[in-house]
C-alpha cells in the first residue's frame, strides 16, 4: 500500500488509573482499521497493559459472575487490537521499555509484545509519519 | 461508627473498571456491614444523571458488553441503605437540572457542607 501511514504512539499510564489509556487505545483501533503500522512505545507503569497475567473476576457488588461481567482486560484488548491490525493489513509493533519492566516485575506480556529501551522509541519515532504522546499526569 | 466519604475525582479509569471503584467500593463496604454516606462533589455530581450511556466500546473484535452505569449503582447503593447527597452548586454550576438526577440523591448547600461533616464521626475525602 503506498499511501500506508505509521504512527508511533508513547502511552504511560497504568491500567485503571486513568481514561487517557482507554483513549489511546481506541486511537490505536481506529489505525489499525485503517490499515496503519502502528509502533507503540510503553512506559513507566504502561508496561503493565499487556501484562499476561491480568484476570477477569466475578462481581459481587453488580451481582455477575466473571462470564456475565465481561471485565475489561487491557491485555485482551491489547490482543483483540493485533489481531485487527493485521486482518487490515497492518501491524502493532509494542515495546515495553525494559527497566520499566525490570522495576515492575513485568516481565509476562503477552506475545507481540517485546522488551527494548528509549533508543527504540526514537527510532520508532523517526520512522514514522507522526508521533503522539499520550503522556501521564 | 458513621462514616461520610466526599467522592470529587470523577471519571477515572470507569470505562476500564466498569464502574467507579469509590463506588463500587462502599457498595463492597455496605456489603460487610458499615454504615456509609456519600457526599458527591465537583466533578463527580455527573454520576447522579440518569440519562449517561458509556456502551460501545470495542477494540477489534473485543465488545465491551458491561460499561459503566454509575448513575444505576448509586441508585442501587442508596436501596441499600447508603445516604447519598451532593453539593447543589456543583450541580447547578455545571448547567445540569434536578430532573435529570436519581431521585434517591439529596441535595446539599455548599454552605452546609461543614455542618454535614460534623453530623460524622469519620469523614473520608477519595
Amino acid at each position: 500500500m503506498a499511501d500506508k501511514k505509521t504512527i508511533t504512539i508513547a502511552i504511560m499510564d497504568a491500567p485503571y488509573e486513568d481514561a487517557r489509556s482507554t483513549t489511546t487505545l481506541r486511537l490505536i483501533d481506529l489505525a489499525a482499521k485503517r490499515g496503519y503500522n502502528i509502533n507503540v512505545f510503553a512506559y513507566e507503569g504502561a508496561v503493565l497493559q499487556p501484562f499476561a497475567a491480568q484476570t477477569p473476576h466475578a462481581n459481587a457488588v453488580h451481582g455477575r459472575s466473571v462470564e456475565e461481567e465481561n471485565h475489561f482486560i487491557p491485555k485482551d484488548a491489547i490482543a483483540a487490537l493485533m489481531r485487527e491490525a493485521e486482518r487490515n493489513g497492518g501491524k502493532i509493533d509494542w515495546v515495553n521499555c525494559g527497566l520499566c519492566v525490570d522495576e515492575r516485575g513485568a516481565t509476562n506480556a503477552i506475545a507481540g509484545v517485546r522488551r527494548g529501551s528509549p533508543a527504540d522509541f526514537w527510532q520508532m519515532a523517526e520512522a514514522s509519519d507522526n508521533t503522539l504522546v499520550v503522556a501521564t499526569r | 461508627m458513621k462514616t461520610l466519604s466526599i467522592v470529587e475525582n470523577a471519571y477515572r479509569a470507569t470505562l476500564e473498571e466498569q464502574d467507579d471503584t469509590i463506588v463500587w467500593l462502599h457498595g463492597a463496604m455496605k456489603g460487610a456491614g458499615a454504615d456509609l454516606a456519600l457526599l458527591l462533589r465537583g466533578n463527580a455530581v455527573n454520576y447522579l444523571v440518569q440519562r449517561q450511556e458509556a456502551g460501545g466500546l470495542a477494540f477489534g473484535d473485543w465488545r465491551q458488553t458491561q460499561p459503566p452505569r454509575i448513575a444505576s449503582d448509586l441508585a442501587a447503593l442508596a436501596a441499600k441503605g447508603v445516604d447519598i447527597c451532593y453539593v447543589a452548586e456543583d450541580v447547578t454550576d455545571r448547567g445540569i437540572a434536578r430532573n435529570e438526577l436519581i431521585n434517591s440523591a439529596q441535595p446539599v448547600a455548599r454552605g452546609a457542607v461543614a455542618e454535614l461533616l460534623g453530623r460524622y464521626d469519620r469523614v473520608w475525602y477519595w
